[in-house]
């Protein structure tokens, strides 16, 4: 076999965690998205830097406020605890709510953008036809902003799969919970398990450029567009 | 034109750096944090002028790097069996020096642990137990051992956690999200990690002994620096703060 089952159980949990925390991003980053892109509030500049913010800060430093936030001692710990949920780190769910943060600009800017291409005229045309905010949000807005939804999805879940530095200080590097494959290929490296390294080493390389490789192909060339 | 000049220079300012004395990079195993600052401290005291710089980081993950040609004069490992490999490999400049045996305590911030042992770690109230990644860090390793010695690794396997090296280690049970941690004696006798909870020694009979060595690189083959630091390492105030450490020395009875 290619590659030995403790690989691919991290290469399959990778998956699991990319998808469910695009999922979450999507229903989650297109209100914020949607905001950001409408709104003339002065908080906008605001909001949309905090939403940055994972793209400037060290993975080390969100990793670091996660797990003392999410700790016994933490406000999400505490939250988590009286909730019945119990403790998230060194847990998939913990990871989940991780990446929800380290990949929310993925989401958020492209959607964003899309939004804001376009503009006012085809939700005012949409009010003269008595169509309801939330009809014309559905029925004009979305179908328009499908191409940034996709650019925003692929970006999020290649994002999540690229994780490592956040995964490392929260994840405890559990076996099939929290044990993904940047962290398995990181542990086959310090065991000088180069062999195995390089196979999955390799699969995440083919698979970021055949991600890259789709994006760019499908995206339209604006100039033949015009 | 003049904005591409003035990149330049500041491109070149930020490549320079003050020149000094002499330079040294230490690569250090983790459970050497605390210890190691104040042995630097105490030489640079009487070696004025000197840069000696540390990292600290798994054992495992060095011996990659020295391999790889990382830049790093000498190299302290918490398992003497890496820079062995590295002398068989032509990349060290100097003989494979014993100087520590390292010990593991189970340590709580929580609990009180000096009242555990091995079996206590069954208890249902813990959760989750930190202990070194087995696969690549010397404390880990030896937490596995003792801790199938004592016939308690099929019951607290599912409740394990790995750390990258035994500080990050540390840190998951110092949070407290770990209830409970194996993590070197090194570290749970310094002061920030003692305040909090306590610790119980784990008896060395229940593990492979932890001898600790280091190599002068053979890229610091030629720098008298590293020479000087490594003999300051048999000096008896380097010897007094490993000891204050918890780390039992060369030559010395292990069973203490």
């Amino acid at each position: 076999m290619f590659l030995s089952d403790s690989d691919l159980q991290a290469i399959w949990l990778t998956v699991r965690l990319a998808s469910i925390v695009t999922a979450i991003l999507l229903l989650v980053g297109t209100p914020i998205a949607w905001w950001l892109a409408r709104t003339r509030s002065k908080w906008k500049g605001p909001i949309g830097a905090v939403v940055a913010l994972p793209l400037v800060l060290p993975p080390s430093v969100l990793g670091f406020y996660l797990l003392l936030a999410m700790g016994p001692h933490g406000p999400v710990g505490y939250l988590t605890r009286e909730l019945g949920i119990g403790p998230l780190p060194f847990t998939f769910w913990g990871l989940v709510l991780a990446s929800v943060f380290y990949s929310l600009p993925f989401m958020v800017q492209p959607v964003q953008n899309a939004f804001e291409a376009i503009g006012d005229r085809p939700l005012e045309v949409a009010a003269t036809l008595r169509a309801a905010p939330m009809d014309a949000f559905f029925s004009v807005a979305l179908p328009l902003a499908l191409p940034g939804f996709l650019t925003a999805a692929i970006l999020t879940f290649a994002h999540t799969v690229g994780e490592f530095g956040v995964v490392l200080m929260i994840g405890g590097n559990i076996p099939g919970v929290t044990r993904v494959a940047s962290v398995q290929i990181y542990d086959h490296v310090e065991a000088l398990e180069y062999a195995q390294a390089h196979r999955l080493a390799a699969v995440m390389l083919m698979f970021s450029f055949l991600v890259l490789l789709a994006l760019y192909a499908w995206r339209p060339n604006p100039k033949k567009a015009g | 034109m003049s904005f591409i000049k003035t990149l330049l220079a500041a491109c070149f300012l930020l490549s320079t750096s003050a020149a000094h004395a002499g330079k040294i990079t230490v690569a250090a195993a983790a459970d050497l944090k605390f210890a190691m600052d104040e042995i630097v401290a105490t030489f640079k005291k009487s070696n004025a002028g000197e840069e000696v710089e540390v990292i600290y980081g798994s054992s495992g993950k060095f011996h990659t790097q020295i391999q790889e040609g990382a830049p790093y004069d000498l190299y302290f490992s918490a398992d003497i069996d890496f820079p062995r490999e590295l002398v068989k490999k032509g990349l060290a400049a100097s003989e494979v020096k014993p100087y520590a045996f390292g010990r593991i305590v189970l340590w709580s911030a929580t609990l009180d642990a000096t009242k555990m042992n091995l079996t206590s770690l069954a208890d249902p109230k813990i959760a989750r137990i930190a202990i070194a990644n087995p696969k690549h860090a010397p404390y880990g390793k030896r937490a596995e051992e003792a801790l199938r010695a004592a016939g308690m690794w099929d019951k607290v396997e599912p409740k394990l956690v790995y750390g990258e090296n035994i500080a990050a280690t540390a840190q998951f049970v110092q949070t407290g999200n770990a209830q409970i941690g194996i993590i070197a004696l090194s570290l749970a006798l310094n002061p920030e990690l003692a305040n909090k909870g306590g610790y119980w020694l784990i008896p060395d009979s229940l593990h492979e002994p932890l001898e600790q060595g280091y190599i002068i690189t053979k890229r610091a083959e030629n720098n008298p620096l590293a020479k000087r630091f490594a003999d300051y390492m048999s000096s008896k105030p380097a010897r007094a703060v490993m000891t204050r450490y918890g780390f039992v020395l060369p030559g010395e009875n292990l069973k203490k």
